[in-house]
């Protein structure tokens, strides 16, 4: 009962925050901006075309009417035709997002795996070359702007090793060659369900590069949490009593203090996951990767307001939707966290 | 007499500043901090007098030459010298630090204060609020507040600053309520002074060191976020001397000319490398959990 309360009054303080989100989408983006339609066809444009320009985004009715009728096609995520697409906005998330989604779980995978591994290894070999490393690697992770490492990793793999492509999703020969039919917007995981190979080590050598740099200020962040807690946990008794009984050093870490070391792991993963939607739009950039990200940058470059109004509220529910999530997930991990 | 009794109340000041001053110097890192932070600023205010060449002027004759003796960083594709431009950057990244850390923080600060202090439906309205700036992912919210503002430096500043404050608003809003309900707040409310001199004088000072700690580390994200706007084409425009302008410059000219984009990209994480260490320290110094 008191687990079901608690669920309830996040979803009911998540739906009032929504609202104000919102609020807030509406007042930066109708209110703020003193003529937009003067600032989408430049200052020379005829009367009749602004005219006809603001009665097409309604813009020449009464704020309050224009404010009720932004809420009421946002909750049914109607928000509008992009200028640029001529499409509904909500179409075009459909088809922008998973490839935003896809680059964030391959981001957080490899970010988790590599994490934790160097936590664990500067943990288990503390102030040696290893802990040494792990330590200046994750200051410089989050130092270093996302833009400029996804350049220099371009630069290197792709204009002077030649190993790796350096932008875009797919190769066309590839495409031509072994053409993909769109189930989940997912390339890697479409190339799986249909069993193109070619297309599958297509798309995984394109998302390598940006998924790295996605998720490095995540790899840092977990592996400074992976060797903290780890280092708590290698203090505890039951690890010297698992050691005295004469169990192999390899066996003590993995199996007896890996997994307790873990819990503060799970809860900044969790957390990470805003980071990576804001990544994702400069990665995205970098990268020319056809992701949500690129496209609410577009339309804030070429001032499409329905996209962006509907791309930055969509946004927003994701994150609200995994903050959400990763609360649960806590509750039911540490009851404590009920109250 | 009067001197004695002077020395006795100052002592314990003193000595805490000698502490201080230990731990600054006790941590290796913190000093590679602050020497890349002061050498940042030495070179934000005599950037005129370092740079070699103008930062904005063009020359065709010497486009896209390569790093040397005349041209440290080399140039780009209208003949700029990258080096000066560079040092030029750190001036816009000074002022952008300067500006959205007093914004940000004097917004929150209010913000957080009276919540605090007031609690109830204030305090509830409030956090609410706040709460609604923090639904965003912070980036995506400036870009989107700067967009529409129209894209130039002052108002990535305030694009910053308005995504900023929610940290201040909840650190000094839990100051606040922890500070209530001391008893000393008891008795200066006793003696009769009203609430803003309670808050002014008695609340707002215990909130000072918290806010010093936040404020430094939150530097380097200043920085990065600005550079992100910079880069995008939302934040400073060209030919402005700022270095995620800079480094979106050379975007075109990567594969041939890396100078470009490289130099400015380096001295972006240097400093944003100097604030978290110096960040980092200060946190300790000042925290009274972490001084041993």
């Amino acid at each position: 009962m008191n687990f079901v309360s608690f669920i309830l009054r996040r979803i009911i303080l998540m739906i009032i925050v929504l609202v104000g989100v919102g609020c807030i989408v509406f007042v930066v983006s109708r209110v703020i901006p003193a003529d937009p339609v003067g600032a989408i066809l430049g200052g020379n444009a005829p009367v009749e075309v602004v005219d006809r320009m603001r009665a097409q985004l309604g813009y020449d009715r009464p704020i309050a009417v224009q404010f009720i009728d932004f809420i009421q096609g946002a909750i049914r995520l109607d928000f509008g035709v992009s200028l640029r697409t001529n499409r509904p906005v909500m179409t075009d998330i459909m088809e922008y997002f998973p490839v935003t989604m896809e680059l964030a779980i391959v981001a957080i995978f490899i970010s988790i795996l590599t994490g934790v591994v160097l936590g664990v290894l500067s943990a288990v070999y503390r102030n040696r070359w290893i802990d040494q490393f792990s330590r200046i690697f994750s200051i410089f992770g989050v130092s270093m702007p996302v833009f400029w490492t996804g350049l220099m990793l371009i630069l290197v793999f792709y204009g002077i090793l030649g190993w790796l492509p350096g932008a875009g999703q797919y190769d066309w020969m590839i495409e031509l060659d072994n053409p993909l039919t769109s189930i989940t917007g997912m390339r890697l995981l479409d190339s799986l369900l249909q069993g193109n190979w070619h297309a599958f080590w297509d798309a995984f050598r394109h998302i390598i590069l940006p998924a790295i740099v996605l998720g490095l200020t995540a790899t840092a962040i977990i592996a400074r949490i992976t060797r903290a807690s780890m280092l708590d946990v290698l203090k505890q008794d039951y690890i010297r009593t698992a050691k005295a009984k004469g169990l192999k050093k390899r066996i003590v870490i993995l199996r007896h203090a890996l997994r307790n070391s873990l819990i503060p792991t799970v809860t900044v993963i969790g957390l990470t996951f805003g980071s990576l939607l804001e990544g994702a739009v400069l990665t995205e950039t970098v990268f020319s990767r056809q992701g949500l990200g690129r496209y609410i940058t577009n339309g804030l470059l070429g001032l499409d307001y329905p996209a962006v109004t509907g791309g930055t509220l969509y946004i927003a529910l994701i994150y609200c939707l995994a903050n959400l999530i990763v609360d649960i997930v806590y509750a039911i991990l540490d009851p404590r966290m009920r109250s | 007499m009067k001197s004695f009794e002077k020395t006795q109340t100052l002592k314990p000041y003193l000595d805490d500043l000698k502490h201080t001053l230990y731990l600054w110097r006790k941590s290796h890192l913190t000093m590679v901090g602050s020497v890349i932070i002061g050498l940042f600023l030495l070179v934000a205010i005599f950037a005129p007098l370092i740079a070699p060449y103008s930062p904005i002027e063009q020359d065709l004759s010497k486009r896209l030459i390569g790093p040397g003796s005349q041209h440290f960083f080399g140039t780009d594709h209208l003949g700029r010298d990258i080096f000066s431009r560079v040092i030029h950057g750190s001036r816009t990244a000074l002022w952008i630090i300067f500006l959205v850390s007093v914004i940000s923080t004097a917004i929150g600060t209010i913000v957080g204060v009276v919540s605090g202090f007031f609690g109830g439906v204030i305090d509830e309205i409030l956090m609410r609020i706040t709460d609604m700036f923090l639904a965003f992912p912070s980036l995506v919210l400036a870009m989107f507040i700067a967009a529409m503002l129209g894209p130039n430096l002052t108002n990535a500043i305030i694009a910053i600053s308005l995504v900023g404050w929610t940290v201040y608003a909840r650190l000094v809003r839990a100051e606040a309520i922890k500070i209530k309900s001391m008893p000393y707040i008891e008795a200066i409310r006793s003696v009769g002074a009203s609430r803003l001199r309670i808050i002014v004088l008695h609340v707002l000072p215990m909130c000072v060191s918290p806010i010093l700690v936040q404020m430094t580390l939150r530097m380097g994200t200043i920085i990065l976020t600005a550079a992100s706007l910079g880069f995008l084409g939302l934040g400073a425009q060209p030919p402005a001397p700022e270095w995620g302008v800079l480094v979106s410059d050379g975007r075109g000219y990567l594969m041939n000319q890396w100078w470009i984009s490289t130099f400015p990209g380096i001295a972006i994480a240097f400093v944003v490398l100097g604030f978290n260490l110096l960040g980092d320290g200060v946190r300790d110094m000042l925290d009274p959990r972490l001084r041993r």
